[in-house]
Formats: structure tokens, C-alpha cells, sequence
């Protein structure tokens, strides 16, 4: 048996790195259920954010009681059945459209009086009555606020009423069309990263501990550091290489827009997987249990990305213990500069301080994981 | 009933009861979870804040901002002197809105002629911006050429009342369908975890070499989940009910068996999912490929009257779509009898299409 | 020369307990060093330590002249190092995993080439280079495992329980691979539960509850015990009744069947007249044999257990039928894979019946197909009688099983383990709470009641799951490798419990890799290549490979031996 001699040492580090990380790509290529989230359960995410999650109300089914004959009382129900925003039923007595309340088939009713007439010629109370859903606050606003621009303009088009001398003429910046799907998506794939960075590192370290593995390669010249450097790297790439590709499928399919450049956006997407990476091996250094590893990362990293990062609920209108929660979420600094780039362009302005928050959060992390893990089995 | 079964659903509902800190772990999280995201999940709009570039400075000018910083919905005014200091806040995210009042607009206003203020909205927040531009709509319109408010005006022509919840609270809505989701995350996963543990610590060769059927072995799981997903979800009904103050108008029994057949078709998925797995960290994977999604297509997040043609039909076989109709009905809507079966039958149908699947994969997975 | 490894006053703790507790004891280079002692002993904890992978409480720790302490990483890159569990990829080949640890190692790259040539040739891998490491056999892995941590040129090879699962056959071919290093200079240190390992060692380290309890030759401790190893030769039936007596008496320190021997070793000081009168009454006659290294670890050790209490708490079984098992031309195949073909065997009532085979042979697909966990292509198998095919209940309700890591439900205390157990098989009311009641007296299971079964001592763990097996009083008993790395002393207390069983007529079907295990058994069928290739008593087994330059061979050896025969024959029809 003769065995060579070891090769110098500088070369070493390198050589230990490049071999541990095509370890852990050959691995992650063999693993279906790793495919399944960072390819997988992407374009699901991707295809139901787009589709499913919509905030746009369109044409909410709503009954119109048409208690009147008169003629401009059919003028305005008309009014109600032309809008885009409302799909209607038409009613003649208020209890035909109780029911369907109750149902959740309609969202609201117009009630247009029997004495409309009288109303509209002498006005000094409201000229009709509208019943919303209130168990779905939301829609019930939205039919609120609909309803009653149809039936100013239907005064203003009447000319009975001099529409109101001051106004706003509202301009919707970056989103024109209101496509909430354009906001939505970046949301999706902060998700997804987080995911991919938080819950598969979590539990591929806490995997090497279960299996045995982490042992063998402690007992070897490669340092803790090159080990984790190794176990990071990949999926850092991995992180990366979704975000291109969720990115490239919100642009071609789901038509978001890119603004911004895709330097940014990489940037971007780098800086978030610093804390993501982090957090998972912050975790897998807590625990050395897949399913406890499982646990933590859902409550820390995935639903915080979902709910408490400003993708889907508005991060102000929260309360202030909760706001103040959602500065240590990473997600949030990640969400707000990806519609950035996606909608806005490049607001350098605003990417440096998010990134610099993500960074700071992530150096933490990596802080707090390198003061549990050593190499030791203690 | 049957010894054997008994057995088994002891044990099943003792792995996950026997020790304190797994009980915290199947309570803890979902209760928490039900208080940070009913008061996270949000999407009224609260804490404006508007960049305001006044180049009037007149009276009316005055009068609206002074109105808009009243309003409850604002945080504060953000004083900018030109349009690019504008441009800026809103592209860093600053501010929600921006108002630019135009130089001629008190004048315009005094003279009762149309005078128009620009807003500026953030369209990447394109769903509270427009909430916050109607709210502002609605103060402008308030202004006219005395700056009072006048007898006839559009906002006073409709009458609107809010059936089921008269001031839209929103936790009235998120907390029975919170209720709903975490439960049927818990009953999920200990389903999908049942066979994969007892794979991977190998008692599972155990129980089959035992004269337990497959069936009994498949009701053995199915009932420990059923139980805890039921207390669970009764649970947090009981904190919508004292802690959220959510009004209860509906009937606790007809409540109580939706549940029963809602978990009951939830348990069946996690069964084929684990049934399928090799591991647990499979297990909790596959649990959450199929969670997220039956979570988005349910209507909880968004209405599904919203959605594509196609996914409305695909939420018809979402179990969690229906039973929020139910849950969120009979608490604020008095839900009649009637309407819940309509919603339950549905469900039914999907219980034993799932739960008869599981028998199978997990009968042939045995062999 | 100084010693490769120098350990100084080495004190190691866990949540109080001493694991380790001031050891002091050298490791020579050149030398092959035998790890021995009881389950808890400090094994792997030594082993650790010495790899620097832990730090010692207190002491010092020198390898190959580098303090432990300061040096981790420079010791690192001149020890190879074998953890106990199988600790490499499996999701990767055989070749990806030599190219890491080549890597990780330093391994020069021009060199790694004709290095892996080298090692697959030395280990007998080179077929198998593209094949993923969780697809090879457990004799494999570990021939793997040693590649691995061969690679860079250690000084010193630590290997923690390098044989555990392996058969009989890889065994011997790890061992050789092993010799041929340490003779090239290398130290090794070999832990293992194995003694007749331990026997082969240049020098021994005995641990016993942290404490270093013999270092140096092996025969250095056999000499002690030199005169007190005996044998009851020509028992003609009744060697366990036999056993169990000899055990009870106060002269006799340690017990075990051997074939149609009885093995014993007397206490110290003590005279054989009562052994005599006990080998008279049974027909037997009483011969001086050789000690084995095995024979002073247990009285190093304070003796082996005495006569399991179970029998006499347990009511005897009774079986209507004559064959407790019977499979007839049982095949089954997984896809062109033929694991089992046409295995037919008959287990007799009341016998102990051993299934032996190398790792993959197919006896744990048998011993899956016999206990209803695995459909059978074709042929069929019944247990006491009834068809596992047709009636599957009534044949599980007869048949008792206890696999390979004990499965006991970890979240779950004891009671409620015994509890689920009995209620799986049907037990109810008064029945369920009496057979409960007998089982905690029978196996003094009273004060862990509460506790997990993880937290259990092994042996303790070991009787729970023979009680939860025993449950329902089946006729039939199914053992899946009950001892695999499990210590001497636990493993005579697991037998002596058999035995007892043995006696109240239970029949027992038992897989293992222990040869002195399958000297228990009356008869045992030894598998390979899918098929059952003989199948007989332990004794006649042995005796057909008797040959002049092995007069009397080892249980091993038959095993090795008639696997050998087997390949010779499979080669000569391929051939023709």
C-alpha cells in the first residue's frame, strides 16, 4: 500500500471546499424532495400567487332591488349593470336577495325605494339604501365604495347635482392597471426563497447530524468553517438560480414587468440569502432534529415571509407590537425592494438601507450559529 | 369497542400527549399563531403616510390638509417643496400617497369653479393605496366654494349598512378562518407524520406483524388525528369567541359536526401523503406542498369569486373552502341549516374519496 | 520509540455521569489494539477523543506527538477515523465518495488515481465503483468506510465497532485488510463487542464503567483464569436444563451452550465437585478446554447473569400442531431480483432454529415473508398451522416478534408500551392488567415504569421488548438479530431468557451474525445466494467441514467454509 503524500496547504482549502460542495450538489440532485421545493412548489406558488390571489374586485355579484317603477329608477339600476365592477342580480323585493346573502352568492344589495321619485326631487336624506356582506369586510368596503361612485355619477351624468367642486385626480404610479398580481408575485418568491434558504438548510445540517455523516467529515482536515462554507454555497446558488427562474416565469407568463435591472434584482436576491442561510443554520446549530428543524423553520422563516413581510398585508396598518416584530423579518426588506424593482426600477436609495437591514440581520445569524457550532461532538 | 383499536388510538394520542413539551408544541404554536397573524393579517388601511407638496397655500388648500392629518387612517403629513422630493418619497417607499395641490387650487375652489388636486398613489401597493385614495376622495369632495359641507352630495345619496358586522372589524373575518387553517395544518400533520415516524423508527414491522388489519391500523390513525384537530379547532373557537370577542350567532352542534367531517377529509390527505413517504422530513415536505396550496385556493386570502374559472372549480374540492363558508357563516351570519348543508355534503363527498383512497395506498403500500 | 497515542488521567463527563474517568494507557504504532468492554463502557467516547473530534474534561491527550488539546487540526490530517454508524453518503457512489474524502484528505490528484485503483482493488470494491453506498451490503459499507478513512496516508487508523452487521465471511476479509495495515506500520485501534476479536489483538484495552480494567496482551488476561474453562461434553438432551443449573450453582461463574456442549467457567477458587455430579446426572462428562479471551472478560466482569427468573414465572404454551414453521418452495422477487428461491424448511415444535447467511443472501426476506410483513412470490408459509396468506390473523396472533433495534415506541413510557403491546393483541380488563403485572414482575421492569424506553439501559430495553413480544403468549417466537451490538454480558442474559422460554415450549426463529449464537440453536439453516444451501445441527455443521488441517472448526469457519464450497459450485456450473 503506498498512498501519496497530502498536497500543499493553501491548495487544500480550496481543493476540501470545491470537493464538499460538489458533494452537496450531487446530493441535492439525487434528493427528489429538494427539487420538489426549490423547482417544484416555485411554480405552483408562482401559478396560484398569479391567479388565485387576486385583490382585484371584479365584477362582485351584487342584487339590485328595484322596489320603483320609475323611470329613473330603471335608469339607475341600468347604471348598476353597466358598471365593470359589479355583476348583478336583479330583484324586486329585498327578501329575494336575503337568502343569497346568507349564501355568500351575493356580497351586497342596492335598494332603490319605492318613493325614489320623491327623494331625488327633494333631496335631504340618502336616495338608496345599501346592504353589504359585512362577514367579508373587504369586498364589503369595496361594494360600499363602488356603489356609491355609480350613483354620483349617475347624478353628475343627470346633471341634477353639481359634481363637487374640489377633487383628486388619482394617478397609480408603477402599477397603472392595478394588476395586484404585479405586487403579489415578488411577494412569492421571498417566500420561496425563504424556503429554499431557511427550511432546506435547516434541514440538510440537521440531516448530516441524523445520519452520522457529520462525524466522518469532522474527523478530517476540514475545518468547521470550509464545512459550512461548503453546505451554504450550494444553495446559495440554488436560491439564486430560483429567483432567475421565478423571475424569468413571472415576466414571460404571468406579465410583470421588470423595471428595474437584473444586476439588482441579483443583488437583491444575494443579500436576502445571507440572513435565510443564517436563520437555517442558526437553527440546525439549535437543533440537531429534523423535526424540530422542521418546526422552528416554518414558524420562523416561512410564515413570517408570508404574513409579516408587507407581501400580502400592509405592514403599517399592523399593530405596534407586531410592526416592531416585522423588523427583524428580513422578508419585509426583501418584499418592499423587489416590487421595486419589478414595478419601480432601480431605487438604489432605497436598496442600500434594505440590503444593509438584511445584511445586519443576517451577520447575527451567522454570529449567533458560529457560537453553537464547533467542531466538536460535545 | 375493539381492543386492538383502542390500543392503537391510546397510543397514537399519547405519542403526541404523553410529554409536556410535545402537548406545548401541538397547542402552543397555533395559539400564538392565531394572535400575531389575526392582528397581522390585515388589509384595512391604517398609518398613512402622505408626502404633501402644497404650492397653494390658500385657504382651501389649507382646509384639506388640515382634514386629511384629522383622519383616523392618517400617521402623519410629510411636507415636500418640490416634485421630485415627491417623486422620491413615494419611489423609496416612504409614504403611501402623495397630494400636490396645484397654485390656482383655493382660487378655483372660491370661484366654485373645478379645482383638481394631483394623487399620487404607490401602485406596488396598489390594494391599500386605492383604499386610501377612496378614503381621500371622499374628504376633497367635502370641500366646496364656503368650505362647508353642502345638503346634497354624493356621499350622503346612498345609505350603507354593513349586515353581520356594522363597523367591518376585520379580526370578525380572520379569526374563525385562522381557527379553521391551523387546525387543519395540525390535523395534517399529525396524520402525515403518523405512518412515516413509525416508518422510520421502525415499529411500524411491528404493528403489522400484530393481527391488526390494515383498516383497523388506517382508523387507529384516523382517530387520534380527528380528536386533536376537533379539540384544537374548538379550542380556538372558544378564543374567537372570549379573547377576540368575535359574535357567535349560529349553532354550536352543526358547527361541531362540519368540523368533525371537515378534519375527517383533511386526515385522509395526510394519510396518503405519509403512507407514500419514506422519512419524516418527506413527510412534513409533502404536508406543506399540499397545505400551501389548498390555503390559497380556499378563499381565505381572497375571494374565490376572484379567481379564474378553472380554479373556482378547483376550489369546489377544497374541503377548507367550504368548511370557511360554515365557519365563517355561523359565527357572524346566523348561518341557517340549510346553507351549512349545502356547504357540507361537499365535503362529505370529498371525506370518503380521500379517506377510501388512503385505505387503498396505504393497504397496498403494506405489502 | 514514544507511543502513538499517550493518554494521561482522560476524564470525560456527561450530565455528571463520568463516561471516562482518568484514563491513563499507550497506544503502540505497529500494532493492532483491541477496544473492549460492556455497552456504556467509554468506547466511542475514547475514540472521540482520541480522533480530537471531543475534548477531554481533564488530562491530556497526545497523538502521533501533537497535543490534542492545541493541535486538532494537525491530528485530523494524520488519523483515519471510522465512526460507529455507517458515516457516509449514501446518496452518493462509491467513487464520488472516495473523490471527498481524497479531496478532503489532501490527496494529491495525480496520485488519487492509481490510489483509488490501489484501495478499490484492496478492498474489493472495483466492481462496484458506481454504485450508490446505500445500495451496498453492510459488509461493503464498512470496507468502504475503511477506504475512506484510509485515504491521505493516515498514522493511525481508529475504528469504532468496524464489524458490527457484517457477516461472517466480511468479517474476516476486514480483519485481513486491517492486519496487513497495522503491519505496515500503522497503530490501530479497533473497538468491538466481538471478543473472539479482541482474542486476535496484539494488545487489548478492557474499559469497564470508564475505568480501564486490563491494558496489554489478551493471553496476559486468559492466563488468569487458566484451568477454570470447562466443557459437559455428550449431553445427550437437555443441555439448556442443563445450562440453567449449572448456572445457579455458586461454584460456576459463567455459562454457555456450544452445539451439544455446555460451556463453563468456574469461579475463582472455586472446586468442580459440584460440576462433576451435575455432569453425571445429565450423562455427560466433564473435559478441560482451552480459555478464551471471552471466558476472563466475564469474570473480569464479575460473572455472567444466572438462571433466567422468566421461566419460572411464565406458564408453559401449547402448540396443537407438530411444525411451529413451514415454508414450502418459498420465492419472491423484486423485479428481475430473485431474493428468495424456493426456500423450504420446517421449524419443529419446541426447537431453537437459527437462520444464518451473508449480508444479502436472503434470509432477512425469508424471516419478512414467515412473519406476514412480506408477500411471497409463490409457495407458502404457515405458522402453527394456520396459512399466513389465507388467514393472516389467526397466524399473527401465534406468533411472537421482536426486530433488530427493538422497536418500542420512544414517546411512549414503558407501562404504556406494555400496555399498547397487550391491546394490540387483543388482551382486555382483568387479562390485559394480569398479563401486564406478570410481565413487570418477570422482567423487574417495576421502577422504569414511567420512563421512556430510550432512557432505558440496554439490557433493560432488551427485556421490555421481549416482554412486549411475549404479550399474548405466543407458541412461536421470532427473533430479527436480537444481540446486534449488544455486549457479551447482555447478550448471555438475553439467551438465558430464551432459554427459559425454550423450556415452556416456546419455539424460536432467530436470524443472527453471532456464531456463538447460532451454537445455541438445535438446528440452523444457512442461506446463500437466495437459497437455503444447508441446513442441520450446529455440531454436524461443524463436523462436515472438519478436514486434517482443521480438526475441530469453529462455528465460523463451517460458516465460511460452506459459503466457500457453495461459490465453488456456482462457478463450475457457470463454467460448464
Amino acid at each position: 500500500m503506498s498512498v501519496p503524500a497530502p498536497a500543499t496547504a493553501s491548495a487544500g482549502h480550496l481543493r476540501r471546499l470545491l470537493a464538499l460542495t460538489r458533494k452537496e450538489v450531487l446530493q441535492i440532485a439525487r434528493d427528489p424532495s429538494a427539487l420538489l421545493i426549490a423547482f417544484v412548489l416555485p411554480l405552483v406558488l408562482l401559478v396560484l400567487y398569479a391567479n388565485a390571489v387576486s385583490l382585484d374586485a371584479k365584477e362582485v355579484r351584487i342584487g339590485v332591488v328595484l322596489e320603483s317603477d320609475g323611470a329613473a329608477a330603471h335608469e339607475l339600476a341600468a347604471a348598476f349593470a353597466a358598471t365593470r365592477y359589479f355583476s348583478v342580480t336583479p330583484a324586486r323585493d329585498r327578501r329575494e336577495v336575503v337568502p343569497s346573502l346568507l349564501a355568500g352568492e351575493l356580497r351586497g344589495f342596492v335598494v332603490i325605494p319605492q318613493d325614489f321619485a320623491r327623494r331625488l326631487a327633494s333631496p335631504s336624506g340618502p336616495l338608496v339604501q345599501v346592504v353589504t356582506d359585512g362577514s367579508q369586510p373587504n369586498t364589503a368596503s369595496f361594494v360600499a365604495g363602488y356603489a356609491q361612485g355609480v350613483v354620483s355619477g349617475w347624478l353628475a351624468a343627470r346633471g341634477d347635482t353639481a359634481p363637487p367642486v374640489a377633487s383628486f385626480e388619482p394617478r397609480y404610479w408603477f402599477n397603472p392597471e392595478l394588476e395586484s398580481r404585479r405586487f403579489l408575485v415578488p411577494g412569492a418568491i421571498a417566500i420561496i426563497m425563504a424556503m429554499i434558504g431557511t427550511l432546506l438548510t435547516a434541514l440538510v445540517v440537521a440531516r448530516e447530524w441524523e445520519r452520522g455523516t457529520m462525524e466522518a467529515i469532522m474527523s478530517t482536515p476540514a475545518s468547521a468553517l470550509e464545512i459550512l462554507v461548503a453546505k451554504l454555497v450550494p444553495y446559495f446558488v440554488l436560491g439564486l438560480v430560483a429567483t432567475f427562474v421565478c423571475a424569468l416565469l413571472s415576466i414571460a407568463v404571468f406579465d410583470v414587468p421588470l423595471r428595474g435591472s437584473w444586476l439588482a434584482l441579483g443583488t437583491l436576491s444575494a443579500a436576502f440569502l445571507v440572513p435565510a442561510l443564517g436563520q437555517g443554520l442558526l437553527i440546525s446549530a439549535a437543533s440537531r432534529n429534523q423535526f424540530v428543524a422542521a418546526q422552528l423553520a416554518l414558524l420562523s422563516g416561512f410564515l413570517p415571509a408570508f404574513l409579516l413581510s408587507g407581501a400580502l398585508f400592509e405592514i403599517d396598518s399592523m399593530p405596534a407590537p407586531i410592526r416592531a416584530i416585522t423588523l427583524v423579518v428580513a422578508a419585509r426588506y426583501f418584499v418592499a425592494s423587489l416590487q421595486s424593482v419589478f414595478l419601480a426600477g432601480d431605487v438604489w436609495s432605497q436598496f442600500l438601507p434594505n440590503m444593509l437591514a438584511m445584511l445586519a440581520i443576517g451577520l447575527v445569524f451567522f454570529a449567533l450559529a458560529s457560537l453553537r457550532t464547533r467542531k466538536t461532538l460535545d | 369497542m375493539n381492543t386492538r383499536l383502542r390500543a392503537q388510538i391510546v397510543k397514537e394520542l399519547l405519542s403526541f400527549l404523553r410529554d409536556p413539551k410535545s402537548r406545548m408544541v401541538l397547542v402552543g404554536p397555533p395559539l400564538v399563531q392565531l394572535l400575531v397573524f389575526s392582528f397581522a393579517a390585515t388589509l384595512e388601511v391604517r398609518n398613512v403616510d402622505i408626502a404633501v407638496l402644497d404650492q397653494d397655500a390658500g385657504r382651501a388648500s389649507h382646509e384639506l390638509l388640515a382634514r386629511i392629518e384629522a383622519a383616523s387612517f392618517v400617521r402623519q403629513l410629510v411636507p415636500v417643496h418640490s416634485t421630485t422630493g415627491l417623486a422620491d418619497l413615494l419611489n423609496r417607499r416612504e409614504v403611501l400617497v402623495a397630494v400636490h395641490v396645484p397654485a390656482d387650487f383655493s382660487r378655483n375652489v372660491a370661484a366654485g369653479r373645478p379645482a383638481v388636486a394631483q394623487l399620487l398613489v404607490d401602485g406596488r401597493r396598489a390594494n391599500s393605496g386605492q383604499i386610501a385614495a377612496a378614503y381621500l376622495g371622499t374628504i376633497v369632495a367635502g370641500l366646496d366654494g364656503r368650505l362647508e359641507t353642502a345638503g346634497t352630495d354624493a356621499s350622503s345619496a346612498i345609505a350603507v349598512r354593513h349586515w353581520f358586522n356594522p363597523n367591518l372589524v376585520y379580526q370578525w373575518f380572520i379569526v374563525p378562518g385562522l381557527a379553521a387553517i391551523l387546525a387543519m395544518l395540525a390535523a395534517l400533520l399529525v396524520t402525515g407524520l403518523s405512518i412515516a415516524r413509525e416508518r422510520e423508527m421502525g415499529t411500524f414491522d411491528q404493528l403489522l406483524v400484530s393481527p391488526a388489519s390494515p383498516l383497523e391500523i388506517v382508523v387507529g390513525k384516523i382517530v387520534p388525528a380527528l380528536v386533536i384537530g376537533t379539540v384544537l379547532a374548538l379550542l380556538m373557537v372558544a378564543a374567537g369567541v372570549f379573547l377576540f370577542r368575535v359574535p357567535f350567532s349560529g349553532s354550536l352542534p352543526l358547527l361541531l359536526l362540519s368540523l368533525v367531517v371537515f378534519i375527517l377529509s383533511v386526515v385522509g390527505v395526510g394519510l396518503m401523503v405519509s403512507s407514500i413517504c419514506r422519512t419524516q422530513q418527506q413527510a412534513i415536505l409533502g404536508v406543506f406542498a399540499v397545505g400551501v396550496p389548498v390555503i390559497l385556493v380556499s378563499g381565505f386570502a381572497t375571494p374565490v369569486e376572484n379567481m379564474p374559472y378553472a380554479l373556482q372549480l378547483l376550489a369546489e374540492a377544497n374541503p377548507l373552502k367550504h368548511f370557511l363558508v360554515i365557519v365563517q357563516g355561523t359565527f357572524l351570519k346566523a348561518l341557517p341549516p340549510g346553507e351549512v348543508f349545502a356547504n357540507l355534503w361537499p365535503m362529505a363527498v370529498i371525506a370518503a374519496i380521500t379517506l377510501s383512497s388512503a385505505v387503498v395506498i396505504v393497504q397496498g403500500r403494506l405489502q | 520509540m514514544p507511543a502513538a497515542i499517550e493518554l494521561r488521567g482522560v476524564v470525560k463527563a456527561f450530565d455528571g455521569i463520568r463516561a471516562l474517568d482518568g484514563l491513563t494507557a499507550d497506544i503502540e504504532a505497529g500494532r493492532l489494539t483491541g477496544l473492549v468492554g460492556p455497552d456504556g463502557a467509554g468506547k466511542t467516547t475514547l475514540l472521540r477523543i482520541m480522533a480530537a473530534l471531543m475534548a477531554p474534561d481533564a488530562g491530556s491527550v497526545t497523538v502521533a506527538g501533537h497535543a490534542a488539546a492545541t493541535a486538532a487540526a494537525r491530528i485530523h490530517s494524520i488519523v483515519g477515523y471510522m465512526p460507529q454508524r455507517f458515516g457516509l453518503y449514501e446518496d452518493l457512489a462509491v467513487g464520488e465518495n472516495l473523490g471527498l474524502y481524497a479531496a478532503l484528505r489532501g490527496v494529491d490528484t495525480e496520485a488519487a488515481e492509481g490510489t483509488f485503483a490501489e484501495l478499490l482493488r484492496f478492498t474489493g470494491l472495483a466492481p462496484f465503483t458506481g454504485r450508490l453506498a446505500g445500495h451496498l451490503s453492510g459488509g461493503m459499507k464498512q470496507k468502504l468506510g475503511l477506504a475512506c478513512a484510509l485515504l491521505g496516508r493516515p498514522e493511525i487508523l481508529l475504528l469504532d465497532e468496524p464489524s458490527v452487521g457484517v457477516d461472517p465471511v466480511s468479517r474476516r476479509e476486514l480483519w485481513a485488510l486491517v492486519r496487513e495495515l497495522a503491519a505496515e506500520g500503522l497503530a490501530v485501534v479497533w473497538s468491538t463487542a466481538y471478543l473472539d476479536e479482541a482474542e486476535q489483538c496484539d494488545s487489548v484495552l478492557l474499559l469497564n464503567e470508564g475505568r480501564l480494567a486490563h491494558a496489554g496482551e489478551p493471553r496476559g488476561l486468559t492466563r488468569q483464569i487458566a484451568g477454570r474453562s470447562l466443557r459437559i461434553a455428550g449431553v445427550e438432551s437437555g443441555r439448556r436444563r442443563l445450562l440453567a443449573e449449572a448456572v445457579d450453582l455458586p461454584s460456576v461463574g459463567d455459562g454457555v451452550i456450544q452445539g451439544a456442549n455446555v460451556r463453563l467457567v468456574m469461579s475463582a477458587e472455586a472446586d468442580t465437585r459440584e460440576v462433576q455430579a451435575l455432569a453425571a446426572r445429565h450423562g455427560g462428562r466433564l473435559e478441560p478446554v482451552e480459555p478464551r479471551f471471552e471466558d476472563a472478560f466475564i469474570d473480569l466482569l464479575g460473572g455472567g447473569p444466572g438462571r433466567s427468573t422468566l421461566a419460572a414465572g411464565m406458564r408453559p404454551v401449547e402448540l396443537d400442531v407438530a411444525s411451529a414453521v413451514e415454508c414450502r418452495h418459498l420465492t419472491r422477487r423484486f423485479g428481475d431480483f430473485l431474493a428468495t428461491d424456493d426456500v423450504t424448511f420446517e421449524v419443529r415444535k419446541g426447537e431453537v432454529f437459527g437462520l444464518l447467511g451473508p449480508n444479502g443472501a436472503g434470509k432477512s426476506t425469508t424471516f419478512r415473508m414467515l412473519c406476514g410483513l412480506l408477500e411471497p412470490s409463490s409457495g407458502e408459509a404457515r405458522v402453527a398451522g394456520h396459512d399466513l396468506r389465507r388467514a393472516p390473523g389467526d397466524a399473527k396472533l401465534r406468533l411472537g416478534y421482536m426486530a433488530q433495534k427493538f422497536s418500542l415506541y420512544g414517546l411512549l413510557s414503558v407501562r404504556q408500551n406494555l400496555e399498547f403491546f397487550s391491546g394490540v393483541y387483543g388482551l382486555s380488563g382483568r387479562e390485559q392488567r394480569e398479563r401486564i403485572a406478570e410481565m413487570i414482575e418477570v422482567f423487574d421492569l417495576g421502577r422504569y415504569l414511567a420512563v421512556s424506553p430510550d432512557k432505558l439501559p440496554l439490557g433493560y430495553k432488551q427485556r421490555l421488548a421481549l416482554a412486549c413480544a411475549l404479550m399474548h403468549r405466543p407458541p412461536v417466537l421470532f427473533l430479527d438479530e436480537p444481540t446486534s451490538g449488544v455486549d457479551p454480558i447482555t447478550r448471555r442474559e438475553f439467551w438465558s431468557h430464551i432459554n427459559g422460554l425454550v423450556q415452556k415450549g416456546v419455539t424460536v426463529l432467530v436470524t443472527t451474525h453471532f456464531m456463538d449464537e447460532a451454537e445455541y440453536c438445535d438446528r440452523v439453516a444457512l442461506m446463500y445466494r437466495a437459497r437455503v444451501i444447508a441446513l442441520d445441527s450446529p455440531d454436524a455443521l461443524k463436523a462436515s467441514v472438519a478436514s486434517e488441517e482443521l480438526p475441530e472448526p469453529t462455528m465460523e469457519d463451517a460458516f465460511v467454509r460452506l459459503v466457500e464450497l457453495a461459490d465453488r459450485a456456482h462457478a463450475e456450473r457457470s463454467a460448464a
